[in-house]
């Protein structure tokens, strides 16, 4: 099946003034989005996850600025958008965002209620008794017990649970095209946060939206994603389907990503656990960021950058271990069946 | 194989004010803990984790049971040496790395403080030299003593925070959730360091969390809590071979696992107590393997038997 893609970064370059230096967050990324799809962005913390797609929306902070690249989206060029006015008419309307905390969107002091409701009187054009009457639909689609009976509480009677559903509640309101969820669930327990993610399915399921979840947890990207970004130091380093990131990853970043899991862990023995730290972004980055940290690092990695090199169809990773002149290596022997290795630790996990 | 229990919990009951009456966060909890072992304790958020390891180390007062700490109970007035042994021995890593530590404290300061308060060293080179070895301890250096809590990442203050906890020389540490708001890439770090200070000192660990994943590959042991009652108790390999009480069963169905297939065929069991029928037959906490413990009635009983054959 030929997928639509709905939004498509070319080149982006994202820089921060801070104080009289500048720090380069994003560092020339090119992304195609498809319709309908659900695309995990992962990557360690300060990667540039969040600050990518905060250029989807003009949410940069105002020391940020985007200082190259194209965001292509319904036939227009999102990058070069410099009024709030015209932002207006895509940010939580085109594109909404979920955050990961549930309180920074929701005002303290004005009831569930009446905040939803003003998002539908405002973007579906409903009045009063109709808008409450969705509001309360809304609320009830997200798992909320009794919404007719919470309607006029503040946010504060909710848990984080019940808090962030209702942020997710208020996003589809505006009956986004794209919904992003940032971390929407890193603060809330394992629990929950199933319920979050069959609910973000189901939900995309019926309204037909289109998906960027960010997240640390791989496990989580299992569950919801059908194609995934690992991002590292400002750069996508490997792009492909859900399968073809976890049963064929190529870039030794991710191997380490997927190696240090704590759900792989074998007892008694110790974490794999990814060696120092990401290069500073306040200067040029030399051959291939990852190459300090990179127990399969060649010569050339700390010379030059690696451009992209396409595994499949849909499957393209940054790394010069796939140049045919490299030495041949294989993924570290803990991630080399996945599959099976989770079958063996769920074997027994559920009863019949 | 040596079980020397080195803490007990009776019968325990925690509750809160709450209007007129009480609100009881913990009720029935009754655990042994063994020298050397991680014990693990999960439950989701609300459960009442928190409250049983603030209560071990003598922070939330207790309304029934006994805390039982090397054959000395500890939920009850003590003599002031007593008091002290206690303090000493039992110490806690708290939940969240950006709250937890005093932002306008040097780490130097921050890390002293236990030994300050109990007098744990005859000169100020042996006070200096007590914090360095421990900083050394959780791979921090030695020029971080001068430096304040901001400057360092989630990672680095969980670290000072287990620094603050080791230089106690304590028997038991309560680690409550201490990987829970890390980076990926920083929990494995942490969990291998616990691990080593474990074996290197012998310690014993009581490990609260709210994911079982993390639980089974540190823990020797793990009690599951529901709204503060202690649902299910076993060994680690038990626990995920056989889980029996269906709260278990659900908390296990939503670990995310790093693989597409299985995640995408999981059916995700919600747990209601609407469950149980507890009308005639009333439940309480029953060995039902060795070793394994669950909160079920008889006719519950009967059928866990039937799937632990
Ligand atoms: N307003 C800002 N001013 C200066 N630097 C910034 C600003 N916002 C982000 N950065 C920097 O940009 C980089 C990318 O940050 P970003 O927030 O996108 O990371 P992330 O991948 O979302 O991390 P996390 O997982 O911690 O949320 C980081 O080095 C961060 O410090
Ligand atoms: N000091 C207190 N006063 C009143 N109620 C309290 C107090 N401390 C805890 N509670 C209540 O006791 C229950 C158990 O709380 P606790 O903090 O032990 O949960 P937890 O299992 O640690 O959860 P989390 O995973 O969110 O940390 C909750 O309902 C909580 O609101
Ligand atoms: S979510 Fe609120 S702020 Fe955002 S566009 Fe809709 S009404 Fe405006
Ligand atoms: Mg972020
Ligand atoms: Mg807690």
């Amino acid at each position: 099946m030929e997928k639509n893609v709905i939004l498509s970064v070319r080149d982006l370059v994202v820089k921060f003034h801070v104080r009289d230096r500048i720090l380069t967050a994003i560092r020339n990324i090119s992304l195609d989005l498809y319709e309908n799809e659900t695309l995990a962005i992962v990557g360690e913390s300060g990667s540039g996850k969040t600050v990518m797609t905060k250029t989807f929306t003009g949410m940069l902070e105002s020391n940020g600025f985007i200082a190259g690249g194209k965001i292509f989206f319904e036939g227009r060029d999102l990058a070069a958008i410099t009024s709030n006015k015209e932002w207006e008419k895509i940010r939580g309307i085109k594109i909404a965002t979920v955050f990961q905390d549930p309180m920074s969107s929701l005002n303290p002091i004005r009831s569930i209620g009446s905040q939803i409701t003003e998002v539908i009187k405002k973007h579906q054009g409903k009045d009063g008794t109709e808008a409450k009457q969705l509001a309360i639909d809304l609320m009830n689609r997200v798992g909320i017990p009794n919404a007719a009976d919470r309607f006029n509480e503040y946010p504060f009677q909710y848990s984080g649970g019940m808090r962030q559903r209702i942020v997710i509640a208020i996003a589809l309101a505006c009956r986004p095209q794209i919904l992003i969820c940032d971390e929407p669930t890193t603060a809330l327990d394992v629990t929950i946060q199933a319920q979050i993610l069959q609910l973000i399915k189901d939900l995309q399921k019926e309204f037909h939206f289109t998906t960027i979840y960010i997240t640390h947890d791989l496990g989580v990207v299992a569950n919801v994603a059908q194609r995934v970004a690992v991002m590292y130091a400002g750069q996508i380093v490997e792009y492909g389907t859900a399968e073809e990131i976890f049963y064929s990853p190529k870039h030794p970043y991710t191997w380490a990503l997927l190696s240090s899991l704590p759900q792989l862990g074998i007892k008694g023995e110790r974490l794999y656990s990814i060696p120092g730290t990401p290069p500073s972004l306040f200067n040029e980055v030399k051959g291939d960021a990852f190459a300090p940290r990179n127990p399969y690092a060649i010569g050339i990695d700390f010379e030059e950058e690696p451009p992209f090199f396409q595994i499949s169809q849909t499957h393209q990773a940054k790394t010069w271990l796939l140049d045919p002149r490299a030495p041949k290596v294989e993924p570290p022997v803990a991630i080399r069946d996945l599959h099976g290795r989770i079958t063996a630790i769920l074997k027994g996990q559920v009863s019949k | 194989m040596e079980r020397e229990v080195i803490l007990s919990v009776r019968d325990l009951e925690v509750s809160f004010p709450k209007g007129k009456g009480r609100f009881i966060a913990v009720r029935d909890a009754n655990f042994d803990i063994y020298k050397g072992e991680t014990f693990a304790l999960v439950g989701e958020s609300g459960s009442g984790k928190t409250t049983i390891g603030r209560s071990i180390i003598r922070i939330n007062p207790t309304s029934k049971g006994k805390i039982i700490f090397e054959g000395k109970v500890i939920n009850e007035k003590l003599s002031a040496e007593e008091d002290r042994q206690v303090i000493k021995n039992i110490q806690m890593i708290f939940q969240d790395p950006a709250t937890s530590l005093n932002e306008r404290a040097t780490i130097d300061y921050i890390i002293s403080e236990g030994l300050v308060n109990f007098k744990m060293f005859k000169s100020q080179e042996e006070r200096k030299a007590k914090v360095v070895k421990s900083l050394a301890e959780v791979g921090l250096l030695q020029e971080h003593v001068t430096r304040y809590p901001h400057e360092f990442s989630g990672g680095q203050r969980q670290r000072i925070g287990i620094a603050r906890a080791m230089i106690m020389e304590p028997k038991l540490i309560i680690a409550d959730e201490p990987i829970s708001a890390l980076d990926v890439s920083i929990r494995a770090q942490v969990l291998n360091l616990m691990k080593t200070l474990q074996e290197e000192k012998g310690l014993t660990y009581l490990f609260i969390a709210h994911d079982l994943s993390v639980v089974r590959f540190i823990s020797d042991r793990i009690a599951v809590i529901h709204l503060g009652r202690i649902v299910e108790l076993a060994n680690t390999a038990d626990l995920f071979l056989h889980p029996l009480h269906p709260y278990t069963r659900s908390l296990l169905s939503a670990v995310p696992m790093p693989d597409p297939i299985s995640e995408k065929a999981k059916e995700l069991m919600v747990y209601t107590e609407n469950l149980h029928d507890y009308s005639v037959h009333q439940p309480s906490f029953v060995e039902i393997a060795p070793g394994h413990f669950v909160w079920a009635n008889e006719p519950e009983l009967e059928q866990y038997r039937e799937l632990l054959k």
